[in-house]
């Protein structure tokens, strides 16, 4: 065990943690925030992504101990009143089925968008494809990608 | 005592005896003499009960229970849709709070059979209808005017001809101390504010930023972390463990054999109990078990399959039902055709792994976790663990998916039994391997289908499937054939086709079957509406106008009209291949249509499927789209990308780096329609599934000739 801190939503966490211990656990049982979920623990599904640094990682496989002196952004802490374009695309679309996938669905697409402020579906599918959806909502996640994507360019600066 | 006691009470008498739990009276709303407080912890948030689904508490706060699980297919959105609407409330001004399991105020709470609404929406309604005008009284007697100058919206109560108003928080007390009236008139469905609407779901904001509590996000104070090694031989024991470095691993406090029920069978594990789930899963992979699964035959998926054709070849089967004289036609006939369909066995793979939060303390028992029949659950702990039902609360959290597995007892059991043991809550986590590999799974079925075909109609069809019955592991009778042997193939069929057998074959295996998303129509629908296809073919036919020739009904032949047309069936592209096929599942029927074409690469890729949906009376149609989307979804798994394989008694592939999942890339473009007709209510969560995979085969043979007799199969392999 050591105790080690992690900021966490722009908040410092000091836990005593197995360093080995994966950063979902640190995040869920220790800091107690329950929005980043387990789903398989291999890096499969992509219940489990949070934000490193401003990159998308499978907290399920990432050790408690990378995370320390960096920003982790889960999905708690995207927006403060739930307003992320993402976010509100996903509300507008009606996305969620059961919901327990979109937390890590969420997270993958914040950092599409990003990236690509237009993307086409082809790079929806490939920024998507770690993602499983069991409800199967994929249609909607692609259809609510762009509606945040409209959403952004409005957003964004004129001139 | 007045009459309304006496008729609910002999209605709860009568309920006992029948099994009945859908007639009205039941859910009646509370009166003078019966009138109280709801009886929970948080009873004083709630306010006064109205009836068991309404409480509004003095500042006019409208609480909804939904006595259902959520498990995506939308109960927290469909019960208060409809309450909401009779009951004259704004949907986003309400309280919902899932109920706990209590038969006696709910009736029947397992979420499954797609039954949700149609189980229960003429009772929603007339509570809800009963409840208002109650309130409207209420406020009459006060202001002393004639009830019919009253009306109610939004929450309140107008007085017409003074603009006077009262919220309901201010009547509540007075309304709910009113005897109520019997025979409340509902609203026509023209006038309709809510229910038939889109409106988006109230649970949706919840989702997308990390505040819905699902099973694993359940804590309370106190609460340990427990992991199990289950016996991986499906119902094994355990002979013995050694634990040394098990109790090495910081975090970890206590190990003992645990045993869990599975309907009326056990299986038994190893419990590690630790302070953090992560050390909870560390012990658990560092234990030595050594088990005992002697009784059991360690079978693999060849042996399966290769029984089941034995079997369909040598055994004539239990009847499920037949008319006329099939077998000697097929007998006779210069020309049959002699077919088998085999599906796999499938495995649930909600995204949120079985879990739950289990405190059991002095003699009481309180249940929180992603369950699916919490009333099941209250019954079977109780008698498991002879504690009295009334001193077991089983709470419902929002579950991350379902599909049927969360309707078994055996992870609340496990958990409740755990907590004993420790004397303190814990939350027992399954990881996705032991999520993947334990079962019940869907059953896999063969099916033998013989016809024959003369002067282009059908002159004999006999259908037999070999395949576990998944009424046994409940103590079903094994001498009658399976229930379901039909389900899923339309009713109608079996009126038309004079010549007609539906026969089960009995087959058993040790691995335990449940439930799985449209249950038999899953599975059934393949072999029945492949078979319909072959027999179309025979007869030199068009798919669609054959199975229209036996489909009568009117409500049949719009659902086709409808079909046919939104899918542009009679102008069909050439170069692409078409394929339809129409079930009906839990009082629903769904005809789809599947375009595919040859893909670059090689094989073939789905370019459309079109979706009709006639589920009678229905509260929110774009729930319903996002359940026929994401049936569709699954099916495509189950047909083209996943089955659950067994090798020396064990499930092989247990996480889904092995167990292929669709993903985004996979999916076709779905257009979907809903009938709209006066009929009753039918479900909405299942009932899209089980037409997509022989409408996928059925268009791939049109492409190509080829017919695709055995699931899971792929599509670049085509």
């Amino acid at each position: 065990m050591a105790k080690i801190t992690l900021n966490i939503n722009k908040k410092e966490y000091p836990l005593e943690a197995d360093p080995q211990m994966p950063l979902l656990w640190a995040i869920r049982d220790l800091a107690g925030l329950k929005g980043t979920k387990y789903g398989c623990g291999v890096a499969q599904c992509g219940a489990c992504v949070v934000h490193l640094n401003g990159e998308a990682v499978r907290s399920c496989v990432t050790k408690v101990s990378r995370a320390v002196g960096k920003q982790v952004v889960t999905i708690e802490g995207l927006s403060e009143t739930n307003s992320h374009p993402i976010q509100k695309a996903w509300q507008e679309v009606d996305v969620p089925q059961c919901g327990y996938c979109h937390s890590g669905q969420i997270m993958s697409a914040v950092v599409l968008l990003r990236e690509k402020p237009n993307p086409t579906d082809q790079d929806i599918d490939d920024a998507m494809a770690g993602n499983i959806c069991r409800c199967g909502t994929y249609l909607r996640i692609r259809k609510a990608i762009h509606v945040a994507a409209e959403e952004q360019k409005k957003l964004a600066p004129q001139g | 005592m007045d009459n309304q006691t006496v008729s609910r009470r002999n209605f709860l008498k009568t309920s006992a005896v029948t099994g009945a739990v859908f007639s009205l009276g039941f859910y009646w709303p509370s009166n003078a003499k019966s009138a109280k407080v709801i009886n929970t912890a948080d009873a004083n948030k709630f306010g006064v009960e109205m009836n068991s689904w309404v409480h509004i508490d003095a500042s006019g706060k409208v609480t909804i229970f939904d006595h259902r699980a959520e498990m995506g297919q939308g109960s927290y959105q469909a019960v208060p849709q409809i309450v909401a609407e009779e009951l004259e409330v704004n949907l986003n001004e309400i309280n919902v709070v899932f109920a706990q399991g209590d038969a006696k105020k709910y009736g029947n709470q397992v979420t499954g059979g797609s039954s949700t609404v149609r189980g229960s929406y003429k009772n929603l309604l007339k509570l809800s209808a009963t409840a208002r005008e109650m309130l409207i009284q209420a406020a009459a007697t006060k202001w002393s005017v004639p009830k019919l100058e009253c009306y109610a919206e939004g929450g309140h109560v107008f007085h017409k001809p003074s603009g006077k108003k009262f919220h309901y928080g201010e009547l509540v007390e007075a309304a709910s101390k009113l005897e109520a009236p019997k025979d409340v008139v509902l609203k026509k469905r023209s006038e309709y504010k809510l229910i038939g609407k889109p409106l988006r779901r109230l649970d949706t904001p919840l989702k997308t930023n990390g505040v819905a509590v699902f099973g694993l996000d359940k804590q309370i104070p106190g609460m340990m972390y427990a992991a199990v090694e289950r016996n991986p031989r499906l119902r094994g024991k355990v002979k013995s463990f050694d634990d040394t470095a098990t109790r090495k691993i910081v975090g970890v406090k206590n190990v003992f054999k645990v045993k869990m029920g599975v309907f009326n069978t056990y299986r038994e594990g190893v419990a590690v109990v630790a302070d953090s789930t992560w050390a909870a899963i560390q012990g658990k992979k560092a234990l030595k078990v050594e088990w005992d699964d002697t009784g059991f035959e360690h079978l693999d998926t060849e042996t399966i399959y290769k029984r089941q054709a034995e079997a369909l070849q040598t055994q004539e089967g239990l009847v499920f039902k037949k008319q006329g004289e099939p077998t000697e036609i097929i007998a006779k006939a210069a020309k049959k055709i002699d077919v088998t369909y085999e599906t796999p066995y499938q495995y649930h793979a909600a995204m949120e792994p079985l879990n739950c939060v289990a405190h059991y303390q002095d003699d009481k028992l309180e249940i929180w976790g992603p369950i699916q029949a919490p009333e099941w659950v209250q019954d079977y702990i109780s008698k498991e663990m002879s504690i009295p039902k009334e001193k077991v609360t089983v709470n419902m959290t929002f579950l991350g998916g379902g599909f049927g597995r969360k309707a078994f007892m055996d992870y609340p059991h496990e958990a409740a039994v755990i907590s004993k043991e420790i004397k303190a809550p814990v939350q027992v986590v399954w990881t996705r391997e032991d999520d993947a590999t334990q079962g019940p799974f869907r059953p896999g079925i063969t099916y033998r289908c013989e016809g024959v075909i003369n002067n282009g109609e059908i002159d004999a069809f006999k259908v037999r499937m070999a395949g576990q019955n998944n009424d046994h592991w409940r103590g079903g009778k094994k001498d009658v054939a399976n229930r379901s042997t039909s389900e899923g193939f339309l009713k109608p069929y079996t009126e038309s086709i004079k010549n007609l057998a539906i026969m089960d074959v009995p087959f058993e295996t040790p691995i335990p079957t449940m439930w799985w998303r449209s249950v038999y129509a899953s599975t059934n629908g393949f072999a029945y509406e492949s078979f319909l296809d072959e027999l179309a073919q025979e007869a030199g036919k068009d798919p669609l106008e054959f199975r229209r020739a036996y489909l009568k009904e009117e409500r049949l032949q719009t659902l086709i009209d409808k079909v046919e047309q939104v899918s542009g069936w009679k102008n069909r592209a050439r170069g692409a291949g078409y394929g339809v096929a129409i079930t009906e599942c839990f009082a629903s029927t769904v005809a789809q249509v599947v375009k595919v074409s040859k893909a670059p690469g090689g094989g073939v890729k789905i370019d459309q499927v079109w979706a009709v949906m006639d589920c009678g009376w229905y509260v929110n149609p774009d729930t319903i789209k996002a359940q026929i989307e994401g049936s569709i979804v699954m099916a495509l798994g189950a047909a083209t990308i996943h089955e659950v394989k067994f090798k020396d008694g064990k499930a092989v592939d247990n996480n889904f780096s092995t167990y292929q999942m669709p993903r985004i890339t996979d999916i076709p473009s779905i257009e979907i329609h809903i009938m709209d007709n006066d009929e009753d209510a039918g479900g909405v969560g299942e009932p899209g599934l089980p037409p997509f995979a022989p409408a996928l085969t059925n268009a791939i043979f049109d492409l190509t000739g080829k017919r695709i007799r055995k699931l899971p199969f792929s599509l670049i392999g085509v």
